[in-house]
Parts: C-alpha cells; sequence; structure tokens
C-alpha cells in the first residue's frame, strides 16, 4: 500500500487504522522522527480496553565511527538518493506483538499467542 | 506586509522573553528507568526536599513535575534552572499490567488511563526544554525504539542531551552497552537511588548545559 505520498497526519492515521485492525505493517524506509512522537501521542489517544498500543521498530544501517571514507560517501549518496526510505519500519498491535528486539545487525519479533509466548524470525 | 510586521514584533517578544526565562532542564526517557528518583536526588541536594513519589509499578509519573529555581553549585560554577520531570513515553499501556501488582480492575484502569495522558503530556512538553537528562535503566537492552524516539527527536530539535545510564548498582547493569548504542552522546553510569557517581553526573550536565 502507497502512503509516501500521504502528508504526515494521513499517514499515522493510516497506520493506525490497519494496526487497530490486528495488522502488522511494514514500511519501506521510515518515519520521520516527529511522525514516530505523533504515532505514539496519537495510538495513546486510541488505548482502551482492547487496544493495548503499539509496537514499533526502525530498522537502518547507520554510519560507524571507524568507516572507511569510500563507506562513507556511499553512504551520504544512498541519504541524498533515498533518504527517508532507506531500511524499513515494522509496526504492530501490541497484543499481538509482544515485544521487537532489535539491534544494530538484527530484529526479532516475539509474538504473543493467547497466553504462550512464540518467536518467529530473525 | 502586515503580516510580516507582525511575525517580527511577535519574534522579538519571544526573543526578550526567552532572556529573561529560567532554563529548562526536562528528565526524559521509558517508564521505571529512574527518572524521578533522580529529579528527586537532584532536588534533595539542592533544596532539601524531593520532587515526586517513587515506585516500583511503572507509571508512578503520570503528570508532568516541575521544581522550581534550583540552583546547583559545583566546582566554582553555577548553574541555576527548573526542573521538569516527566511521564515515561512508552508506546504501549496495559491495564492488565497494573493488575499484576494487586490493583483493582477500576484502579488499573484509571491509572492507565492516566498514563496515556501522561506520554501525550511528555511529548508535547518536548519544545519546552532548553536541554534534557535521558534516564536509561541500564540493566535492560537500550535499543528500543522508545530510546531512538526520544533521542531522535532531541536532536532535530538540537536540545542538548546527557544520557544517564541508572541503576549501576544492578548486577545486570551494562554501560557499556548503552554507550555503544548511542556512541554520539556522552553517558553516565550512576545510581540516583544510592547517589553513586553523581559528581561525574554534574559534572557532565554543566558541560551539556552551556
Amino acid at each position: 500500500m502507497e502512503i509516501q505520498h500521504l502528508n504526515s497526519i494521513k499517514r499515522i492515521n493510516k497506520i493506525l487504522t490497519l494496526v487497530k485492525q490486528n495488522k502488522i505493517v511494514l514500511l519501506e524506509g521510515k518515519l520521520k522522527s516527529h511522525e514516530e512522537t505523533e504515532l505514539i501521542a496519537k495510538t495513546m489517544e486510541e488505548i482502551d480496553s482492547k487496544f493495548k498500543g503499539i509496537e514499533i521498530s526502525v530498522m537502518h544501517s547507520s554510519i560507524k565511527e571507524n568507516t572507511i571514507l569510500w563507506d562513507k560517501i556511499k553512504e551520504a549518496v544512498l541519504n541524498f538518493l533515498l533518504g527517508d526510505r532507506k531500511g524499513f519500519t515494522i509496526i504492530g498491535p501490541a497484543n499481538i506483538i509482544k515485544e521487537i528486539k532489535q539491534d544494530p545487525e538484527k530484529i526479532q519479533l516475539l509474538l504473543e499467542e493467547a497466553s504462550s509466548k512464540k518467536k518467529k524470525g530473525d | 506586509m502586515v503580516g510580516i510586521f507582525k511575525k517580527i514584533l511577535s519574534k522579538l517578544f519571544k526573543n526578550i522573553f526567552k532572556k529573561k526565562k529560567q532554563l529548562k532542564l526536562g528528565i526524559y526517557g521509558p517508564p521505571n528507568g529512574g527518572k524521578t528518583t533522580l529529579a528527586n536526588k537532584i532536588c534533595e541536594d539542592w533544596l532539601g526536599e524531593e520532587m515526586g513519589t517513587v515506585s516500583n509499578i511503572a507509571h508512578e509519573t503520570r503528570e508532568i513535575q516541575i521544581k522550581e529555581e534550583i540552583s546547583i553549585k559545583h566546582k566554582g560554577k553555577e548553574l541555576k534552572f527548573n526542573l521538569v520531570d516527566t511521564p515515561g513515553i512508552a508506546t504501549k499501556i496495559d491495564y492488565e499490567e497494573f493488575l499484576k501488582s494487586g490493583m483493582k480492575e477500576n484502579e488499573a484502569k484509571t491509572r492507565a488511563k492516566e498514563a496515556t495522558k501522561g506520554v501525550i503530556d511528555s511529548i508535547k512538553w518536548l519544545d519546552e526544554m532548553d536541554a534534557v537528562i535521558v534516564v536509561l535503566d541500564s540493566s535492560k537492552d537500550p535499543y528500543t525504539q522508545v530510546n531512538i524516539t526520544i533521542l531522535g527527536n532531541l536532536e532535530a530539535r538540537s536540545i542538548p542531551v546527557l544520557v544517564v545510564a541508572n541503576k549501576i548498582d544492578l548486577k545486570k547493569a551494562d554501560i557499556k552497552k548503552i554507550q555503544s548504542a548511542f556512541p554520539q552522546y556522552e553517558v553516565i553510569g550512576i545510581s540516583a537511588k544510592f547517589g553513586n557517581n553523581l559528581e561525574d553526573f554534574y559534572d557532565a550536565l554543566f558541560k551539556v548545559v552551556k
């Protein structure tokens, strides 16, 4: 689903509508930092006894301090060309996703299944 | 033309006001990182009184708390500010979690409702801050989106940040993990509860809040 052309408010509303339908949203790229806080604030407004909130995680390569010059140039070019479309973002309902564990190299999605926990993929 | 003139006047008034206003030092972070414990420690050290109540149950602070005109004198320098303790920022709040700590259902639902409002207030107050201490629990995984989002927003607003790795008294504490997660920030390990390493904390605070 294309949401890139939508403005921030519409994008956030679209994501939250999908998540409230118990869907896990996978976005190409990442939200802007103010959109992330807006999404959290909107989520808080929507929380009730059924909707517990969201889990969100952004996976993107970030330049390390000891990176060689060539890699830094490549990173700068990619940033210029792709901007916020670099990496990906996972957003899902907290009643389905128990936890998203992330470190710079991998993401782990821990799913809630009734009272038991199920680990799905790295 | 009138619009432009109005904008210039408004900016001028804002700047005049800005010069007179007291610096706002915010304490931000996820729930249960020890924000209020640190706020209490600062207030005890420099005002002789506590700021708020602390608890092991998450979302104990659900409203913005402000202590005005704190003056820290450290190594011949002085720093004056209003301290703003904020509710923990989270992406989910489940009232059933509060039931596990022995609360009744109504009490748990009320706490959850207040906690959601608290998160919204914390976010709204980001724009008001002149500098921020981000308090993280050093015994927990720092690679969470909430931590990244808080720091990303502060960076986007060009607000000076000091990252505090709290709870270094715990066996599982790992300051290095926080340092490697956020290498662009100075990370100071402390125990707000026991007052460990506060000298280094105040040194770093003076460096960040110039």
